[in-house]
């Protein structure tokens, strides 16, 4: 042949793009229908499971104590908790089949390898809702790694899909390069699991303005994309918008990449945060932090450079998880801002004028809305408005953490794609890189998970019935 | 202590504590999470409650070449492995032995030298089988200082680490959790039952944890038949050589032949495993250990189904050396750990009441 290789023996049944979650799911469920399956995940073996390796926990249906979680969580209220977060943009069919089989997920997963711990220390509020993966997703996906290759799965790493050819309302072939060479494979099935394309600066940038750049992306680097713009291209079914993602604010010395889930910073509420200029811009103490975390993503792309500081004192430091970095450390306000390289007349202007405005503090309680707040401020502070003056005083920068972006693949209940309102006959797409077909904007903590595993298994199983 | 193995260890606890993902895995999360900033007593106690299991390496997402750095077994390692030579008394043995396997050999055989020695002075004074060679009162006089010196020295080293790591008045309950929880080698299972990650990457066995639960209860058991032995001769007015069916042949043939398998199959298990998730150079010195062990084991045996050739006097002077060279050197060599581990299991029992 031309420049494309055919690898011999290369009649695969079901060929699954990337190798997070959602692919692992559909490659064993599709192995254990009798497909030959191949796994191409553009990753080294080092960094295999894209933003799957950062997960912790999945949200789960349940009837009655199920594995580590207790009492029960029904699926209207599943939903409903859905609907708050995602006002309303939500495709109620797809969400229901994703809640009603969650349920059956936690023990399937368990037999393919994942185990449960019980909810972690600083996350009780989940202990009902969401089953977390002992040490983490990674563990997770090495479970599943493991399991996959004794299902007879191949996984080739460093394996990008660079084009799905589609001809009509199939697809025909598929290209992949492998250390410097392009692959064509000429597969029964494809299943399309390769994520969001945060990781794509440019198309980011393109989306929501040059702004972007700046952003920190806070899961795999290897989630760009290529695959979902290509079959955009093609004329297949997208849904979602472009200019959605998940942002949250995250800490500003964290990695461009994979910095996960240690440089979170939930010290926001007993702070006060300022832009580079040293004003404030908004109220911190608008809710507690687990139910603002995701809005303050947002609200730092805003801000000049996109860049906020967190400004909190000694009798402070204690109240949140610690993170990553250690704070930076001042005796006064005025030496915090230069070591922070903030205006430190205005730092100090802006902390004073806070502090004026406080008044009585003693009902103050860190775990609840306690109404402690400013007057005459703007903007106020509505909760947890304690006057910063207890030396040392201590510092954190926060950027926008992309956590992953809504645009994707339109599926309908069998995971199926589509073109011109007609199904592809063999393309299926799962996780991220179709879960704007179930989420319009918003996100519900654990539901990544779910909409992987879910979907994942649909998808395997039906290009496994439609090769054999 | 080197500043550096504890820097690195607390820049690594630090991370850990901003996750939290390995949670349930063992005792140490749990420890480790009850803090926000890492004293050197802390550090030091977080690494002597690892046992170096690897499943928090094997599921972490910030190992090399991730700019994070993570590798906690090999930080705790070093950190434990630097926490005995510090302790110990006296310092400059455990300096030596600690990392040295053939060190270890050459006290061995220098043990052997000895028993070769005094077999050749004493062989005339009569008596039989074993103490045809060396009477039994000779065999104590050597082994009781051989025996009451490390128990003395360990003592030293456990008011040391106790001191450490701001530990209080031990009382019997933290005792007794300690030891619960070693008997059953309960942080070996990996927290979901399914064993450690040790001799084949990310996969869990219960491989290392079989292993060491034959090397303790072999060990234990051996030490039980010698002591029987002991009270069989002085309190009963019976001395060896013993049938079969006797306390301390049972006793002795059992837990050799556990020691023995359990020895060998530690130092295969540690042959596979990633050297690079253990203490920095410990590995010769660990080795060693373990052989030496075995040595002990397997010499044993020999002498029981031997006993009545021509191999006996070389067999017997070759196990009675390395059993004196396991003595003197417990305080020095890794049996150390076992005494370690107790005290954190039983420091962590009075954290958490
Ligand atoms: C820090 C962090 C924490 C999170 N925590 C949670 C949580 O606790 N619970 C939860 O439910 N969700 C969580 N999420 C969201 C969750 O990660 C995703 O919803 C989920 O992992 C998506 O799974 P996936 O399999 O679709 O994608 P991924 O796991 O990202 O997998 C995509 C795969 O495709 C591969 N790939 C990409 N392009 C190509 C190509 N061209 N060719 C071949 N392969 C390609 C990638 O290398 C990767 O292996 C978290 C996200 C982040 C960033
Ligand atoms: S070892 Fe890694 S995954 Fe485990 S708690 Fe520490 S940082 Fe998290
Ligand atoms: S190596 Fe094992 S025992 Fe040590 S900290 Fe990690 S999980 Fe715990």
């Amino acid at each position: 042949m031309n420049k494309h290789s055919t690898t011999p023996g290369s009649n695969w049944d079901v060929v699954v793009v990337g190798g997070g979650n959602a692919a692992l799911c559909a490659a064993m469920t599709a192995a254990e229908e009798g497909a030959r399956v191949l796994i191409l995940e553009t990753a080294p073996k080092a960094y295999r499971g894209g933003n799957s390796r950062h997960t912790r926990n999945f949200r789960c249906m349940h009837h009655g104590p199920l594995g580590p979680l207790v009492d029960s969580y029904t699926e209207d209220e599943y939903f409903s908790d859905l609907m708050k977060v995602t006002g309303g943009k939500t495709h109620e069919g797809l969400a229901r089949l994703a809640i009603r089989s969650s349920e059956e997920c936690l023990p399937w997963m368990e037999e393919h390898g994942v185990r449960f711990q019980p909810s972690l220390s600083g996350t009780l509020s989940l202990a009902r809702t969401n089953a977390f993966f002992l040490g983490g997703g990674k563990s997770l996906v090495n479970a599943y790694y493991r399991t996959a290759e004794k299902l007879g799965v191949t996984v080739k790493y460093e394996a990008a899909v660079t084009h799905i050819e589609l001809d009509d309302d199939r697809v025909s072939y598929l290209d992949y390069t492998l250390a410097d060479k392009t692959h064509r494979v000429f597969p029964k099935s494809v299943v399309v699991a390769s994520g969001g394309f945060q990781a794509d600066t440019e198309w980011l940038a393109r989306a929501w303005g040059p702004a972007a750049k700046n952003f920190l992306i806070r899961g795999t680097p290897y989630n760009r994309g290529v695959v979902l713009a290509d079959l955009l291209d093609q004329g297949v079914e997208q849904v979602g918008d472009p200019t959605q993602c998940h942002a949250v604010a995250i800490d500003g010395r964290a990695p461009k990449f994979d910095g996960g889930i240690v440089t979170r910073l939930d010290c926001v509420p007993f702070s006060i945060v300022v832009n580079k200029n040293a004003e404030r811009f908004y109220d911190e103490g608008e809710d507690v932090w687990p139910k603002r975390y995701a809005i303050w993503g947002r609200l730092v792309a805003a801000q000049p450079d996109q860049v906020g500081y967190v400004i909190i004192d000694a009798k402070s430091l204690n109240l949140f998880m610690p993170s990553v970095f250690p704070p930076i450390k001042a005796d006064s306000i005025e030496e915090l801002a230069e070591k922070m390289g903030l205006p430190p007349v205005a730092l100090k202007s802006t902390v004073e004028e806070f502090n004026r405005s406080c008044g009585d503090t003693s009902n103050f309680h860190p775990t609840e809305l306690d109404g402690v707040r400013t007057t005459g401020l703007n903007p106020a502070k509505t909760n947890w408005a304690r006057p910063i003056t207890e030396a040392p005083f201590y510092g954190y920068s926060l950027r926008t953490g992309v956590t992953f972006t809504y645009l994707g693949l339109k599926v309908d209940e069998n995971a199926q794609c589509s073109v011109g309102n007609r199904p592809i006959a063999n393309l299926w797409a799962a996780g991220e890189t179709m879960a704007g077909s179930i989420l319009g904007q918003g996100y519900l903590a654990g539901f990544g998970m779910t909409i992987g595993t879910v979907f994942g298994r649909i998808a395997g199983k039906e290009a496994a019935a439609y090769a054999n | 202590m080197q500043t550096d193995f504890l820097n690195e260890a607390r820049r690594q606890a630090e991370i850990c504590n901003a996750c939290r993902y390995c949670e349930g895995y063992c005792s140490v999360f749990p420890a480790l999470h009850a803090e926000r900033a890492f004293s050197d007593g802390n550090l030091t106690q977080l690494a002597n409650l690892c046992h170096n299991c690897r499943g928090c390496y094997y599921a972490c997402q910030y190992t090399a070449p991730h700019e994070f750095n993570l590798n906690l077994p090999q930080a705790l390692a070093n950190v434990r492995q630097q926490s005995w030579e510090e302790f110990a008394y006296p310092q400059s043995a455990a300096k030596a032995f600690q990392k040295n396997g053939a060190l270890i050999a050459l006290m061995a055989t220098v043990g052997f030298a000895f028993f070769f020695w005094l077999a050749k002075q004493v062989a005339t004074i009569g008596g039989e089988g074993f103490y045809a060679i060396l009477s039994h009162n000779m065999m104590i006089a050597i082994f009781m200082p051989a025996f009451v010196f490390p128990l003395v020295s360990i003592g030293i080293s456990l008011r040391r680490y106790w001191r450490s790591v701001d530990g209080g008045p031990v009382k019997f309950v933290h005792l007794k959790k300690a030891f619960i929880a070693a008997a059953g080698m309960k942080n070996l299972r990996g927290g979901h039952g399914d064993g450690c990650n040790f001799e084949d990457t990310d996969r869990f066995s219960q491989g290392r944890r079989y292993a060491h639960q034959a090397v303790m209860y072999g060990f234990l058991l051996c030490f039980a038949a010698t002591s029987s032995a002991t009270v069989l001769h002085y309190v009963f007015d019976m001395p060896a050589p013993y049938p079969f069916w006797s306390l301390p042949k049972l006793l002795g043939v059992i837990g050799g032949v556990l020691l023995s398998l359990g020895s060998v199959e530690m130092v295969r298990l540690k042959l596979k495993s990633d050297k690079t998730l253990a203490a920095d150079k410990a590995f010769s010195g660990e080795v060693g250990f373990v052989g030496l062990l075995g040595f002990v084991a397997i010499s044993g045996l020999l002498l029981y189904f031997l006993g009545s050739t021509t191999a006996m006097p070389v067999l017997l002077v070759l196990h009675l050396g390395a059993v004196l060279a396991f003595f003197v050197l417990t305080p020095f060599t890794k049996m150390v750990h076992g005494f370690y581990r107790l005290a954190a299991l039983a420091r962590d029992a009075q954290r958490t009441k």
